[in-house]
């Protein structure tokens, strides 16, 4: 889509159209690891702009945090999978300098987090889980305010203003107020307002949580489309399987730990197996024929005996002969990311999910309380 | 393709780029000048758009001058030294009031704005966070003033005259009294995370400094104990000279100017209206200073 796109909406060559303001952010060139952009042909691997080793974190008695160790290079977009309340948020919180972690270093674009905050906070975007608009202002309104906070130069606001409103189709809206905008176009919104500095990473903190499904796929065309055209490293957190897709390699973290790091491709094929759901009599006894006819390790998730076995279909009809408990349907698929993280966590995201749900309701009853 | 020149480092890293660079710089007193001024600025914004909160703050104030002054001026009538009405009396008290809860209820919309709104976009900004507590403290005061301009109009049904120079002086402590109440509000929101906490301990700390502000009754002849408590109260270092404006510009015999507005005194000794007003001023940057502190402290 974003060919038509871009020849709908063709953007003037940016260094003919704001000449003399192309220039670099120039902390980046004295800092102690200068970064440069994923190597088109010109030479070298790309340089690493997020580096994490035994980043901890801790809230009192809570441990949100515990030994992250992680790299992403320039030019990725990196995803953190996990349920609610794993410790995403809170990393995002240290990376982008909002929270002091307990141990271990962060480096943001070749600057540390804890030391250089300044530094790392202009050379990152980033986009709230909750919406950080002022409704009071127009679109424009708030864009310039943002321009302003960091100090873009005023002959570079505009255009860049209308490429990233473009981007994210909303510059025919510019000057509406941003209370009227639906929650979708407010999203859009933030995306375009955290890329206006032309930061080195966009940070997107559960981009599309809340939104319809059609919304969410149109959130991500614009992602999509913003990685062809940016020079970016995007760092996404998300709890939904489907957008860890998008990513070029996911990080899977739960209870504060990063279990599995790896392309989804290669975390799907490392499962190897199929999953098996099937519906019974009599669960408990269909689990415990499993082990002890198959020697296979089966758990209820999602209110359906699963197990994981390889070549599932040529296993079926073994289990209709062999377990001797009624079954009342069956249902094979192919590795998903849903098994990758069951396989690493031993449970479901969705099981995970309901602790999660509990600490949401929490933050709801605190949210209520402030107003 | 687009080909962008990089000051820096030319030719290898710009030639996937294909948007417009822009330059963040880094800090500098002009940077921090500008977000003073966003800060500011969105303050105002906020004011202007929300008509109902500056109409609801002026109910108290007109409540206590309208309903209470003339109440009692009913009762003291005829005791008031030189014929004062009692609503004149307690005008500059009631002037200071009018600004309390605007200044303290727009330092609290941080607690409100640093989980869920704006102040956050601006945490994560390039920018220093004395920058956005000195623009915070700046915007409190300047809408607190705008609220107390709006009552000032008031002041000939309290038979105060609308005489250039007290209204100027007038404004001008007002400007003084909003920036020490926002400094004070914000210094308490940086601490606090929960709206209704805030609202529960400005409320509960509100009332007594007003009551003890000698806002409605003069500051002499007090029992010892209360004396001591009119005298800690920051409030009463507004009143004061602001009483003391307005007694100045009305034509009054000296023997009731000295009964109504006696001016202040610690054991004695006469406070001057410059180092009344200089202590307000030091307590509210001395706020505002530690509330700096506090959010420098990440989490």
């Amino acid at each position: 889509m974003s060919p038509t796109v871009r020849s709908q909406n063709p953007i003037p060559a940016p260094a003919r159209l704001v000449p003399g303001v192309t220039v670099s952010i120039p902390a980046r060139t004295t800092g102690s690891q200068p970064l440069t952009v994923a190597a088109d042909g010109a030479g070298g691997a790309p340089r690493p702009v997020i580096e994490v080793s035994g980043l901890a974190k801790r809230y009192g008695e809570v441990e949100a945090v515990r030994g992250i160790d992680l790299t992403v290079l320039a030019g990725e977009t990196f995803g953190f999978l996990g349920p609610n309340g794993a410790g995403k948020t809170t990393t995002i919180k240290i990376l982008c300098t909002l929270a002091k972690a307990t141990s271990g270093t962060a480096r943001v674009a070749g600057f540390d987090t804890a030391t250089q905050r300044d530094a790392v906070r202009r050379n990152i975007g980033l986009v709230f889980q909750d919406t950080t608009l002022d409704g009071y202002l127009t679109a424009a309104q708030n864009l310039r305010f943002h321009a302003e906070l960091y100090g873009v130069p005023k002959d570079a606001v505009l255009p860049r203003m209308r490429q990233v409103l473009d981007m994210v189709g909303l510059w025919d809206r510019k000057d509406s107020l941003v209370s009227t905008f639906s929650g979708g176009m407010q999203r859009r919104l933030e995306i375009a307002r955290g890329l206006l500095h032309a930061p080195h990473v966009l940070f997107l903190d559960e981009p599309t949580v809340g939104l319809d499904p059609q919304t969410r796929s149109s959130i991500w065309a614009y992602i999509n489309e913003l990685k062809g055209r940016e020079d970016i490293t995007i760092f996404l957190t998300t709890h939904y399987m489907d957008e860890a897709e998008h990513c070029d390699r996911i990080a899977i973290i739960d209870h504060g730990q990063i279990v599995a790091i790896d392309t989804p491709e290669a975390l799907k094929a490392s499962i190897g197996k199929d999953r098996v759901q099937i519906q019974t009599a009599d669960d408990q006894a269909a689990i415990t024929a499993l082990a002890g006819t198959f020697g296979l390790d089966a758990a209820v998730h999602e209110g359906a005996v699963t197990f994981s076995v390889a070549s599932g279909e040529q296993f079926v009809p073994r289990l209709f002969t062999e377990l001797g408990v009624p079954i009342r349907s069956v249902s094979v698929s192919r590795p998903s990311l849903d098994d990758v993280f069951m396989s690493y966590t031993g449970k479901t995201i969705r099981d995970a999910e309901v602790s999660g749900t509990d600490a949401m309701r929490q933050m709801a009853a605190r949210f209520r309380g402030r107003r | 393709m687009t080909m962008v020149t990089d000051t820096a480092t030319p030719a290898t890293e710009s030639a996937i780029v294909e948007s417009i660079r822009v330059a963040v710089p880094s800090h500098g007193l002009q940077h921090d000048l500008r977000a003073i001024s966003i800060v500011w600025r969105r303050e105002l914004i906020r004011f202007r758009t929300d008509r109902l909160r500056a109409v609801t703050a002026l109910v108290q104030p007109v409540l206590f001058l309208f309903i209470l002054g003339t109440g009692l001026s009913s009762l003291a009538g005829r005791g008031m030294p030189g014929n004062v009405d009692f609503k004149t009396f307690i005008y500059p008290g009631v002037l200071a009031m009018s600004v309390l809860f605007t200044a303290i209820f727009s330092a609290g919309s941080i607690v409100w704005d640093r989980e869920f709104g704006f102040l956050r976009e601006i945490l994560v900004a390039p920018v220093s966070r004395a920058s956005i507590v000195i623009g915070k403290c700046l915007g409190g005061a300047t809408i607190a003033t705008f609220q107390g301009i709006v009552f000032l109009a008031l002041a000939g049904f309290a038979h105060v005259p609308y005489n250039p120079v007290l209204l100027l002086t007038l404004v001008g402590e007002l400007l003084l009294l909003s920036f020490t109440l926002t400094a004070f509000g914000v210094m308490m929101a940086a601490r606090i995370t929960q709206f209704q906490a805030f609202m529960a301990l400005t409320q509960m700390l509100v009332m007594p400094l007003f009551f003890l502000s000698g806002a409605l009754y003069p500051l002499s002849g007090l029992p010892g104990w209360l004396t001591i408590l009119t005298r800690i109260d920051p409030l009463t270092y507004v009143v004061g000279p602001m009483r003391h404006a307005v007694f100045s510009h009305l034509n009054l015999p000296v023997a009731a100017q000295h009964l109504l507005a006696p001016g202040l005194t610690w054991a004695g000794w006469p406070v001057p209206v410059w180092l009344s007003l200089g202590i307000v001023a030091v307590m509210g940057l001395a706020m505002m200073t530690i509330a700096i502190e506090q959010f420098r402290k990440t989490e």
